[in-house]
């Protein structure tokens, strides 16, 4: 590598090769050759260091043509994006408070095989032993027939307790939720909704009528704080959810609606 | 027995002994007295008052008033009235105040007529022709199609635009549209062969959010048509030589609303929280500072008689001389009155001859989204995102009455011609028909299935209302 420009002076006062154009253009020409001999030959060390520079290479010189074409190309119509709204709505961010029931969710429900589906289908079974602790009463404890329920229930606003001498199942209160976190699995947002009452629970008929809440009860919820309206005019109110987690252990309820 | 002092009782309402006779002032709708003491007999009924002031105010059609005394109606004679204020003494003058009533009655709209398919995305913006027999609806899908309305099928789709149709405007004879999009690019449609005239028109750097053609008093071939954009600036465009006239750089923020005022001024409403008023050189005449937040949309106290100008109920040719008797005698000499409606959750009247408003009208408890003027100015009714409607006094401001009903943001409102009812749309997908001389729900439309964008009443024989929503369908409604 020249350590200084004694090149360029020699040139400037002696000129250039006659043929110094051509020689050059010739090396030029040979370039590409070598490279791809190198390319194809190179091994080890040497060859991945090549290999990083080339592709970079590449990559530049592939944009450059790009770019260079770009007056060719005709003008791509840009894509049109979904989501259409009014001139009123387009500077404000709409949180999508949520959609209302819509005739197609309506058909496709109607025509899929499982209409009844829920996002979980299947619950492991629970045992009488996690759900109840055994509660011993009389003079000498020795009566067991009280049982307390370990798990989060709902009561509705007008319950009353059973007189304690004949309760059979003790719900504790600090297991009794009124509200539940409710997820719009299309929108992804999530509302404290108030609880109206306990539809189905999987584990057993009886679970149900107690109002106990596990993983996959079906529950009924208030949904008026949503606005949702029917195509025929009226307010919808209340809606199913399926509670996904595990309530007792988390101290909250998470459930999905069911649209 | 002083007969002139004893009150007879009748069903608990004391009335005035029949040959009492009462002083009168007449005032006209902006409060001015037309007449002072006429001194009449508490028997006259309606019709002897009409006559009366159909020879004091000297008209010359058979224009039928209804008369009022502190907002309550004259039905029967004057002595129901008088009943029905009980600080009134006879020694006062009563005042009674007389408005112009429209000599047509519109049916209420009570049911859907036709779901029309075929736009591709929500549908965005809604105009009926002004005699109602065509209806123009633009959409998210780039087209806008034009439908017939004797019989509730498409009559065309024109395609020309590259981004959402976001609002569209016919020109006041009707021969034109002209819409914009989200490219900001102007299209100009001719109806009478459905094709787009030349090409789209560039300028606009951002969107276009509404547009504005020249009233047909000022121009009687409709050659001007202004747009506004999110950039900030009006460009006037002439439809003859589709090339930009003028540009306005009105605004530093998005202008959201722009009207063509009968009066040659072009108001912008902008969301640098200022209203402009120019004139079509481009010079700013006046700018309307007061809200305290995005002015989301302005009327005018003559929008519908700058919309209906040339034609008239029963007569489907063009009359262009009329629509500068219309409007004069829509402004009788007045300045044109402006309302706006901002998100500070606050209405303002205004004139564009101050800079601050006449009035502010509180209430709302949200973003205050449209304003509508009915169609003989006496009313306003604002929509707001609290999901309530109100009705205002158009000359003055006051508040009348609060419309409660929906269930979500109420979007768009639109009133019928004989300026009775009128109609929301919402986002959460229903249309209400609301009455005015009930202040209350008249009837419940539902059938959308989602958020309902927009929402036009046809002005002249205004038996038709379309809608158009989310769900991508054009509803068409009717009594």
């Amino acid at each position: 590598m020249p350590q200084h420009d004694y090149i360029e002076l020699h040139q400037k006062r002696f000129g250039k090769r006659l043929d110094t154009e051509e020689r050059a253009r010739k090396k030029a020409a040979r370039q590409p050759h070598e490279l791809a001999e190198k390319a194809q030959n190179l091994k080890g060390l040497k060859a991945k260091m090549f290999n990083k520079e080339r592709f970079k290479e590449k990559a530049l010189m592939k944009k450059q043509m790009l770019a260079h074409e770009e007056k060719d190309i005709e003008v791509n119509v840009e894509d049109v994006k979904d989501g259409a709204v009014p001139t009123y709505l387009l500077d404000r961010e709409q949180q999508q408070q949520s959609k209302v029931l819509t005739n197609m969710l309506k058909q496709k429900r109607q025509e899929k095989a499982g209409k009844w589906d829920v996002p979980i289908a299947k619950v492991k079974q629970m045992s009488e032993g996690e759900m109840f602790q055994v509660i011993e009463s009389g003079k000498r404890k020795q009566k067991s027939w009280k049982r307390r329920i370990n798990k989060v229930c709902f009561v509705p606003e007008t319950f009353t307790r059973k007189p304690p001498k004949f309760e059979r199942y003790i719900r504790p209160t600090g297991l009794r939720f009124k509200k539940a976190n409710v997820t719009h699995p299309e929108l992804k947002t999530t509302f404290s909704l108030p609880l109206l009452g306990v539809k189905k629970n999987p584990q057993s008929a009886l679970y149900t009528t107690l109002g106990v809440i596990t993983k996959g009860t079906v529950l009924e919820v208030n949904v008026s704080e949503l606005g949702l309206v029917t195509q025929t005019g009226k307010v919808i109110w209340s809606k199913y959810a399926q509670v996904t987690n595990n309530p007792e252990l988390d101290g909250c309820i998470n459930a999905t609606l069911l649209v | 027995m002083d007969q002139t002092k004893k009150k007879i009782k009748t069903n608990t309402i004391t009335l005035l002994p029949p040959d009492t006779r009462v002083f009168v002032t007449l005032f006209n709708p902006y409060g001015e007295e037309a007449q002072k003491s006429l001194e009449l007999s508490v028997n006259t009924t309606k019709e002897e008052l009409q006559q009366i002031l159909q020879s004091l105010v000297k008209t010359e059609e058979d224009q039928v008033y209804t008369f009022f005394h502190n907002n309550i109606e004259l039905v029967d004679t004057l002595n129901q009235l008088i009943a029905s204020d009980p600080e009134y003494k006879l020694e006062n003058t009563f005042s009674l105040t007389y408005h112009p009533q429209s000599l047509f009655r519109i049916q209420p709209i009570t049911r859907q007529t036709a779901a029309l398919e075929g736009h591709e995305q929500p549908v965005l913006c809604v105009q009926f022709r002004t005699h109602g027999d065509v209806l123009a609806t633009g959409s998210g899908d780039t087209t806008i199609r034009l439908w017939d309305m004797l019989t509730e099928t498409p009559i065309a789709t024109l395609k020309g635009h590259r981004n959402w149709v976001l609002c569209l405007a016919w020109s006041p004879d009707c021969k034109y549209i002209a819409s914009g999009s989200h490219d900001g690019q102007v299209c100009i449609w001719d109806v009478e062969t459905n094709q787009l005239k030349g090409q789209p028109l560039i300028g606009h750097t951002k969107w276009v959010t509404s547009i504005a053609w020249q009233p047909m008093h000022l121009d009687e071939e409709c050659t001007l048509v202004a747009s506004s954009s999110k950039d900030g600036s009006v460009r006037i465009w002439s439809r003859t030589s589709l090339s930009c006239l003028i540009s306005i750089n009105a605004h530093q923020k998005a202008i959201t609303k722009m009207l063509w005022g009968g009066q040659g001024y072009i108001y912008t409403a902008s969301e640098d929280t200022t209203i402009g008023v120019w004139n079509k050189s481009g010079k700013r005449v006046q700018e309307l500072k007061g809200h305290g937040h995005w002015v989301n949309s302005i009327a005018l106290h003559t929008d519908y008689t700058l919309r209906c100008a040339c034609f008239s109920e029963g007569n489907i040719e063009i009359n262009r001389k009329q629509a500068k008797v219309l409007y004069d005698k829509m402004l009788s000499g007045k300045n044109e009155r402006l309302v706006s409606a901002s998100d500070d959750q606050t209405l303002m009247l205004w004139e564009y001859t101050s800079s601050k408003p006449k009035v502010r009208m509180t209430g709302h408890q949200q973003q205050v989204n449209h304003v509508q003027f009915s169609p003989d100015g006496r009313y306003i009714v604002s929509a707001s995102f609290d999901k309530s409607l109100r009705i205002w006094d158009g000359y003055n401001g006051n508040w009348i009455a609060t419309l409660r009903g929906h269930v979500g943001s109420v979007y768009q409102v639109s009133w019928s011609s004989d300026s009775r009812y009128m109609l929301s749309a919402s986002k959460d997908s229903t249309l209400k028909l609301w009455s005015l001389q009930k202040k209350k729900l008249a009837f419940d439309l539902p059938g959308h299935a989602d958020e309902v964008y927009a929402v036009d009443w046809a002005p002249i024989g205004g038996e038709k209302a379309g809608s158009g929503g989310k769900d991508r369908r054009v509803k068409i409604w009717r009594h």
